[in-house]
């Protein structure tokens, strides 16, 4: 595993940088084939309304998906990664209006866990039309 | 009807192997938008330590989440799937998932609680390569919202 930030330049506080995901329908409906998820409040307004959603909201696998990137993309090997645990707390929903919605992530290093494995936690903070969507959105990763 | 308790601890026979192919790793990772080499240039991967392109963190869920169907099916625990949602998940890595893997998953019940009338499930999948060797573990909480009053 070949991270390229160095364990020992960061500290509790380090930001990493911060980044907007969009996701519209035609998102969704790719995300469900790749990944096997074919329930229909993803893709389907009439049902996602009949079982009391406000509209067709996107799978929080794939949130959890982008949110990761923001630690992935800082690091480069994604195979630095060595737990990654969210709380699914508000959906994100996604109108069929020709735009759709955006996964806001942000993240900052809140604790070095390690200093042998070279490990520490960053914390991600992750909204969508100004609210939270994960909560407890935690990433342990081992770093240079 | 709350969840019977003795359920938990009681563990699933290993899953099908589920073979993990460069494609299917691609059209994953297109899915989600994600443009890091290692998951689509073997040479990329390699020159970052791994055998094969490897997979983004969130893949296994697909294979874990199928192995659990095994619980969300027993008719024994009488699960209402029409009434679940996800209410956390977690994974615990040993190395990235890679191309070429044949991964098994062994699917534990570690908790049943309820909760204002909701029942929580917590399910642990222990994701194994063809040699047993762990590869990862995913923790997965269902909750079973409470029935609508007739």
């Amino acid at each position: 595993m070949t991270a390229s930030v160095s364990y020992a330049d960061v500290e509790p506080g380090t930001e990493l940088p911060a980044r907007e995901f969009p996701v519209d329908r035609a998102a969704l409906v790719r995300y469900a084939g790749a990944s096997g998820d074919f329930n229909p409040i993803h893709w389907n307004e009439r049902f996602a309304r009949e079982v009391g959603l406000p509209d067709v909201i996107a799978h929080g696998m794939f949130t959890m998906a982008e949110a990761v990137r923001v630690v992935t993309d800082w690091v480069g090997d994604p195979g630095a990664v060595v737990d990654y645990g969210v709380r699914f707390t508000k959906p994100v929903v996604v109108p069929d209006d020709g735009v759709g919605a955006v996964i806001e992530v942000s993240g900052k290093v809140a604790v070095k866990l390690d200093d042998e494995a070279r490990t520490v936690r960053v914390d991600l903070m992750v909204k969508s039309a100004g609210q939270k969507v994960l909560g407890m959105a935690r990433v342990v990763v081992r770093l240079a | 009807m709350a969840l019977d308790q003795s359920y938990v601890g009681r563990s699933y026979p290993p899953s099908r192997p589920y073979e993990v192919g460069r494609e299917k790793i691609r059209e994953f990772a297109e899915a989600i938008g994600d443009e890091n080499p290692a998951y689509t240039d073997v040479e990329a991967a390699r020159a970052l330590g791994h055998a094969d392109v490897i997979a983004p963190p969130t893949f296994v869920f697909a294979i874990s989440f199928a192995a659990t169907g095994d619980v969300i099916d027993d008719p024994e625990l009488g699960l209402d799937y029409s009434r679940v949602v996800h209410g956390d998940q977690r994974f615990a890595y040993t190395r990235p998932v890679r191309a070429g893997d044949r991964l098994s998953v062994t699917s534990t019940i570690e908790a049943i609680r309820s909760m204002a009338g909701n029942d929580i499930l917590d399910i642990r999948g222990e994701v194994r390569d063809a040699d047993g060797e762990h590869v990862v573990t995913a923790y997965t909480k269902l909750v079973a919202r409470a029935a609508e009053e007739a």
